[in-house]
């Protein structure tokens, strides 16, 4: 994609100029006043104005959960689709135009529940996407029931007397899955988050940014006051993000210690996109091109038939 | 004119090489110009087991897989004892003296055996070559055409093993001319060269064909045909393919694809496309368009994933929850695949809804001869009111900038169909959601006072199907209107249904005619009622147990069939079983004939 700050063709019949609050949709967001999400959304605003991405390029994809209305209150193509999904959507999004930057936002249960396998595939494919989610540990939409992500004991409205379930860590999960840049991010840490969705941003692979986004409403427990005294920032211990085992050392520091940043980044892998010719034909996205067969083509493929 | 019809059966194990046994004889016979058609019943075993194939082939019309066999080629004991006692006068057996022994024939039936060994200097694999030898030499076709199909088959294989092969199959044409007796008649060459096409490459084609830029799928019989074409062709003709982890994961992939401008398709059988439901239901909802085709399996579960049926008609019409619109056909044949595939593209574009195909293994597994000239490639293309970005360098309808109120991507129009904007559009940014939303895509599913928005949605979606049903054709009944009896049926079943009528003409005496139903929804039911209601005795013919199409009919057009025909072992109709089954009915014996499929029994 060329970058960034051009303005687009038609921007001449009203040459508004970009501000952050370009990125702002017409619609207020619904959240519970004090969600993480409200952070999240602020920064991902924030990250696509610097980095000078036109919204009509952007397109925002997520699934279903209180954190998936988040394309909805951007002004930028969107995908709100089904509960798990987001990621296969994405994947067919960027392939059909894989000059779309596309961006996939969610919760830790759309995510890692019931899309634990697209997350899965997404990663080892290395598909050129940055998925954001807005892990909060707990089912918010459907108030508040266990997540994949909820630690053990934890007291949910399905887990009355405490979760005995271990729950998924999702950066260990991501680094050995084959994301090729895992990152965390916090609510309460705006600009941090911003550098980190940036970074995801403008790193060529699948790219995962966790963040911690309370929901003050159902998780009693990792609320903006237990986290506060916990996180720590990678960037502020010398963290080395191209060293595999302390980046999975560090995804399960949890306790008094709780690192956020940037654990894990490859670049020298190559990405879906990059590795299908079909996309490197010189004819644009695929989404574009002309439809239908030329003569020749429609003989070559009668004559393996006879 | 007819002159010959006559059908060759191989018979043995998995591994046994039989497929590839029928590719050279349908190619042989495909390459004189013979119309023919080829069906494998088969397990899903890669060894062992045991597989039939019958190919069939005549120069007058051939529609189904026939009645009767006239060379057995028996590979194993087994396949003898199954098929022998199914032959009858005039028809032969070839096989091994060593490897098979035979039973005792019916009267008239030749017995070939050949010493194998001998012919082939020991080479187990090339029996088969000479078999095919011996078989055409009987059937009086030269033994040049073998030679060349076999260099073909062979020829990557190199040129000893070529050269090795052209001799048994030589060898085999000499024995069999030295010590059989011929077919009394000998097949002719009836004129221009055919190719030969399964169902799933006609699929494929079709898609390919109707400008398909992104093809995914999951591996499963009897569609993965499709997939193993797409993949193969893809760089040369510029579709993405993709293998994906699972069919939920196929559906929302080609969602994605195809909202951004692609046209997008996938393939499965009913396992795979049950999942597939929801995101269905999305591709409704955000007025997406893609094709789906669900190669029928016998069910449910696992069920039978070799054998043919049409069991998952009340799958397709209900798949996805809430009312949406789709539309969705049964294609009757592989030709009619191939054509049918960018016609629905057109008119999924157009209304901006899910296309779904109802086909079945019988057609998508099955071969037919194909006269080239039928692969019409430069088809129609019509993407409705699609806004590209591209289009004379600019959006087809620039908007006014980033926040442009102006666009409501779901507009409430009078045909219900708003002008589809794609990402990458200036000026025309919105947010397609699954959440019931407003004209400009504003999520009204939580709004407290949404009534009348929501149903201003439904109609608009639902408004868009009252058009569809014109631009698609109506059956048409075959033959005489004042015919003893109609036989109704749908998607794949057409062509054996109108061999059962000429049967039923010419040797039975019974004046039958023939409505084929391929448009399933929006589905005619004013032209199937004028039809049916003037028909004397109706009779349903389906591959399934409970009559899924008779409900359907019923529930539609209000009528119901005086009798049916069901069947639902697995294996496809062969004309003799509606023949009889009619014959039963007329006489008032039964309303319900279940026919019992000899060949396996
Ligand atoms: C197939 C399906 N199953 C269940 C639901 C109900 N549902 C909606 S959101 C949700 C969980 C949301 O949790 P999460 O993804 O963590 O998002 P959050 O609301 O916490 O942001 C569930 C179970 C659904 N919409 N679709
Ligand atoms: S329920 Fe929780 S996650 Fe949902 S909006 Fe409220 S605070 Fe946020
Ligand atoms: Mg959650």
């Amino acid at each position: 994609m060329s970058s960034l700050t051009e303005p687009p063709a038609v921007a001449a019949a009203q040459p508004a100029p970009v501000t952050k609050d370009t990125y702002k949709g017409r619609i207020h967001p619904d959240w519970c006043p004090g969600c993480g999400d409200f952070s999240v959304l602020s920064a991902l605003q924030a990250a696509l104005f610097e980095l000078g991405l036109k919204p009509h390029q952007t397109l925002i994809v997520s699934g279903i959960g209180c954190s998936s209305n988040l394309p909805g209150y951007m002004n930028t193509y969107g995908m709100h689709t089904l509960h798990g999904r987001s990621l296969a959507v994405a994947t067919g999004a960027k392939l059909g135009n894989h000059e779309l930057k596309v961006i996939c936002t969610g919760g830790d249960g759309d995510g890692f529940g019931i899309g634990g396998n697209h997350f899965v595939h997404t990663m080892r494919r290395n598909v050129d996407l940055t998925y954001i989610v807005m892990d909060n540990q707990i089912y918010g939409l459907t108030t508040g029931q266990c997540s994949p992500t909820s630690i053990k004991g934890m007291i949910t409205k399905s887990t009355p007397h405490g979760s005995v379930e271990n729950p998924i860590n999702p950066i260990p999960m991501a680094i050995v899955g084959g994301a090729t840049y895992v990152a965390r991010a916090f609510s309460g840490k705006q600009k941090h988050m911003v550098e980190m969705i940036k970074g995801a941003i403008l790193h060529k692979g699948f790219s995962l940014v966790d963040v911690f986004s309370p929901c003050v409403t159902y998780n009693k427990d990792n609320t903006y006051q237990w986290f506060n005294p916990r996180i720590k920032i990678l960037e502020e211990m010398g963290h080395d993000p191209t060293d595999m085992h302390k980046a999975i050392d560090r995804g399960y520091q949890w306790g008094e210690e709780i690192p956020i940043g940037l654990f894990w980044r490859r670049s020298e892998l190559p990405s879906l996109e990059d590795q299908e010719p079909v996309l490197h034909t010189g004819e644009g996205p695929l989404a574009f091109r002309p439809l239908g067969l030329s003569q020749e083509q429609g003989k070559a493929l009668i004559k393996e038939l006879l | 004119m007819r002159t010959v019809d006559f059908a060759i059966g191989i018979g043995g194990e998995n591994g046994q090489g039989i497929a590839s046994t029928g590719d050279i004889l349908a190619r042989i016979f495909a390459r004189r110009g013979l119309n023919l058609n080829a069906y494998n019943a088969y397990q899903s075993i890669i060894r062992g087991g045991h597989t039939f194939l019958t190919i069939r082939a005549s120069d007058g019309p051939v529609r189904s897989m026939g009645d009767k066999i006239d060379v057995l080629i028996p590979l194993n004991q087994d396949a003898m004892d199954r098929h022998l006692k199914l032959l009858t006068a005039g028809a032969c057996a070839i096989y091994d003296t060593e490897k098979v022994k035979p039973g005792t024939p019916a009267a008239g039936v030749q017995l070939c055996p050949i010493p194998m060994k001998e012919l082939t200097k020991g080479n187990k694999l090339a029996a088969n070559t000479a078999a095919l030898g011996a078989t055409l030499q009987l059937l009086g076709i030269e033994s040049e055409p073998l030679e060349a199909v076999v260099t073909r088959q062979f020829k990557k294989k190199g040129e000893s093993v070529v050269a090795e092969n052209i001799a048994i199959a030589r060898a085999g044409y000499d024995y069999a001319a030295n010590n059989f007796k011929a077919f009394p008649f000998k097949v002719p060459k009836p004129g221009k060269g055919l190719g030969v096409i399964t169902g799933n490459q006609a699929t494929a084609m079709g898609g390919a064909a109707a400008g398909v830029k992104f093809y995914a799928a999951y591996p499963m019989s009897p569609a993965t045909g499709v997939l193993m074409w797409m993949a193969q062709h893809a760089r040369q003709l510029g579709i993405m393919v993709r293998q994906v982890e699972d069919e939920i994961g196929v559906m929302n992939m080609i969602i994605g694809a195809a909202h951004t401008g692609c046209r997008a398709m996938c393939a499965t059988s009913g396992g795979g496309f049950a999942l597939m439901s929801e995101a269905i239901g999305m591709a409704g909802m955000i007025e997406t368009p893609i094709v789906c085709v669900d190669v029928q399996r016998a069910g449910p579960a696992t069920g039978v994933p070799t054998k043919t049926e049409q069991g998952d008609l009340w799958q397709i019409l209900g798949a996805g929850q809430g009312d949406f619109p789709r539309i969705i056909v049964a294609p009757a044949c592989q030709i009619d695949l191939f054509k049918t595939i960018p016609e629905l593209f057109n008119l999924c574009d157009k209304y901006q809804c899910p296309g779904l195909v109802l086909a079945d293994l019988l057609i998508s597994e099955g071969t037919s001869s194909i006269n080239p000239d039928d692969l019409a490639f430069n088809v129609k293309i019509e993407r409705g009111e699609l806004i590209l970005p591209n289009s004379n360098g600019a959006s087809v309808k620039p908007g006014s900038g980033y926040n442009d109120n102006a666009y409501w991507r779901y507009k409430n129009t009078t045909s219900g169909i708003s002008p589809r904007a794609v990402p990458g559009v200036p000026g025309h940014i919105y947010t397609a959601a699954t959440d019931e939303h407003d004209e400009d895509g504003t999520l009204i599913s939580d709004e407290f006072t949404n009534p009348h928005k929501r149903r201003m949605m439904v109609e608009k979606r639902a408004r868009k199907m009252e058009a569809v049903v014109h631009d698609i054709a109506p059956p048409k009944l075959i033959g005489p209107e004042s015919a003893q009896v109609t036989l109704v049926g749908w998607g794949s079943t057409e062509g054996v249904i109108r061999e059962a009528v000429e049967k039923l003409a010419g040797e039975e005496g019974i004046v039958a005619n023939q409505l084929p139903i391929k448009w399933i929804v929006p589905f005619h039911a004013a032209e199937i009622t004028r039809i049916l209601s003037r028909s004397k005795h109706v009779i349903m013919v389906e591959n399934n147990y409970s009559g899924q199409f008779a409900r359907y009919l019923r529930s539609e057009a209000g009528i119901a069939a005086h009798g049916h025909i069901r069947k639902y072992d697995g294996e496809p109709f062969m004309p003799h079983h509606i023949v009889n089954a009619v014959k039963e009915q007329l006489a008032g014996k039964t309303q319900l004939s279940v026919p019992v499929h000899e060949v396996l029994a």
